[in-house]
């Protein structure tokens, strides 16, 4: 299934990154994964949270471009091969990934990889069909 | 609405009559009364019994600033000390400000000139009108306040700043019209939409905003962020403050008062005056005041004049939007540029904010052109290719308005420091590194 992934974009000065990861302790919202994909001048930080429509409100009302992006929380064997398995079948069926991060989260003995693909139904129809299992954001928090 | 008649919806003649008969009075009043001018006016070799007819006035020497600079502080006051019963001060960024007095006929046509403002905006009597323009030195705020007590209308002097003490009092004082500089009426649409306050709710009708140029989309912005209908007033310290002109709901040009105020436009090379319809300096002759007079003083304003017929009813000769002021304009990599035209790029991109930075400097005998712009604050980014293009899109209606190019950098909303006067836009480090 999707999950929702909160987006934000981060204008690269010294501490813009801190004054967000403080607004998320104050709250006390936990990151659950976390990857930024930078530029000489901006970033853009993906991570995925506890709520996510909460997240985006919050960092919004701090004057953040923040927002909502469906994503693909797959859960693989931790060895080698183990993404491979994933991408071959996105492949054999011709979905594009956009983006992919790995997580710090296990799901028992497997690791969880979040990604962004084109026609995410499509993908989620094709993994869960192959017997890859899915993970949401209720998952990671056990 | 119409305030005064008689004056603003005159035939030509009755108008040109008026004109030269103040005119004369003026160029004897200053002959006589200002010596640094008649200085000018002998070396000249032109005398006040010269001036027969409006079209002598070329004959005339100009003023400039640095005339008032080097005649700091009543060098050119033409009214006897004990006539003078108010003093204004330009901001005067560099250097010493410049003073200008008013007699009690000053103030009173001064009151009279903003009073067709608010008639021009609707506003009369009944109106509660909320001015959150600087009081003080500086003429924006007590000069507008003048004619909003000359309609009759209940004045709230809020002064400038404090965005959410002047949203509760739009709100409790129910104001229909709220005047200060365009930056900071973003400034407080940005509040209202911040507290979560449609517009529509509020009893304001209008705005007046000026003291700095401004572009059609900064307007729209107003008017959608108020729910306003927004006018332009104009004016300079030099020449008196706020309401030399003002737009009409026709909106086209704004009307000046050209019973006071003589317009001209000039070649800033040639100081030859220039055909209606062409850009060019600003000169204004005032044809009333008696505590500060100024005779085609060069306000460093680029604009152009209208005579067509504007279908508001006046006959006034209208000025075209300042397209910039000599002084604001950068020349970059040798091109000219002026920040209304980066105004006027970014105004058509819904993906940014009109809060922008300009960063000029030099590096390597190079100038370098940095604009800093805040996206718009619900924008959703989730991909570097989306940001990118923004980017190359940007550059190009850059690059198309100016000839040049620029380093675009995009900020989170909220980021850049907000204007409660007039917004500082622009950085010139190279002013800063000359004297090294």
């Amino acid at each position: 299934m999707l999950i929702k992934q909160v987006s934000v974009f981060v204008e690269n000065t010294t501490g813009r990154l801190h004054k967000l990861a403080k607004i998320l302790a104050d709250a006390n919202i936990d990151i659950i994964a976390a990857t930024i994909a930078e530029t000489t001048d901006f970033g853009i930080l993906r991570c995925i949270l506890p709520d996510p429509q909460a997240g985006v409100e919050l960092l919004k009302s701090k004057g953040f471009n923040a927002s909502l992006t469906d994503v693909i929380a797959v859960s693989i064997e931790d060895k080698v091969g183990g993404f491979d398995v994933v991408l071959a079948e996105l492949a054999e069926a011709q979905i594009a990934v956009k983006y992919i991060y790995s997580t710090v989260k296990t799901a028992g003995d497997n690791a969880v990889i979040v990604m962004k693909t084109a026609e995410p139904e499509r993908a989620i129809e094709v993994l869960t069909s192959n017997g890859i299992k899915l993970v949401t954001i209720a998952d990671f928090m056990e | 609405m119409i305030w005064n008649r008689e004056i603003e919806c005159a035939d030509r003649e009755t108008m040109r009559a008026i004109q030269l008969e103040r005119l004369q009075k003026t160029v004897k009043h200053e002959y006589d009364n200002v010596a640094p001018y008649r200085k000018k006016m002998d070396e000249a070799g032109v005398k006040p019994e010269d001036i027969k007819t409006l079209e002598d006035i070329s004959k005339l020497p100009f003023t400039t600033k640095e005339d008032l600079a080097q005649n700091y502080p009543k060098g050119m006051f033409a009214a006897k000390d004990e006539d003078i019963v108010r003093v204004h001060s330009s901001s005067g960024t560099t250097g010493k400000p410049k003073i200008v007095g008013y007699t009690r006929n000053d103030l009173k046509l001064w009151g009279e000139c903003v009073a067709r403002a608010f008639a021009c905006a609707g506003q009369d009597k009944n109106s509660v009108i909320q001015i959150a323009y600087g009081y003080g030195l500086f003429t924006g705020g007590i000069g507008v306040h003048m004619g909003a007590e000359t309609i009759g209308a209940t004045t709230i002097p809020m002064s400038s700043g404090n965005t959410k003490k002047q949203i509760m009092f739009m709100k409790d004082m129910k104001s229909t019209a709220f005047c200060c500089t365009p930056s900071y009426a973003l400034t407080v649409a940005e509040g209202l939409a911040k507290e979560g306050v449609d517009p529509s709710e509020l009893s304001l009708r209008a705005g007046i905003f000026g003291a700095e140029p401004w572009t059609e989309g900064m307007r729209e912005n107003i008017e959608k962020g108020l729910g306003i209908k927004a006018y332009d007033i104009y004016g300079l310290t030099e020449i008196m403050g706020p309401g030399v002109a003002v737009s009409c709901d026709a909106h086209s040009g704004m009307h000046i008062q050209e019973d006071w105020f003589y317009p001209e436009i000039i070649d800033p090379d040639t100081l030859e005056p220039l055909p209606d319809g062409e850009i060019g300096e600003l000169v204004f002759t005032t044809l009333g005041k008696e505590g500060f007079p100024m005779i085609r003083y060069r306000t460093r304003d680029l604009c152009y004049l209208m005579r067509d017929k504007c279908e508001c009813g006046r006959t006034t000769v209208r000025m075209g939007k300042i397209l910039g002021r000599t002084d604001d304009m950068l020349i970059i990599r040798g091109v000219n540029v002026f920040p209304s035209q980066i105004e006027e790029v970014l105004s058509k991109f819904s993906e940014l904010t009109l809060n922008y930075m300009i960063y000029v400097g030099r590096e390597n005998n190079k100038d370098t052109f940095d604009l800093e712009v805040e996206l718009a604050p619900g924008l959703e980014i989730d991909d570097i290719a989306f940001v990118e293009g923004l980017r190359r899109k940007l550059d190009h209606s850059l690059r198309d308005m100016l000839g040049i190019g620029c380093n675009v950098r995009f900020l989170n909303a909220d980021t850049l420091p907000r204007s409660e006067g007039k917004a500082v836009r622009v950085k010139d480090s190279r002013k800063l590194m000359e004297g090294k």
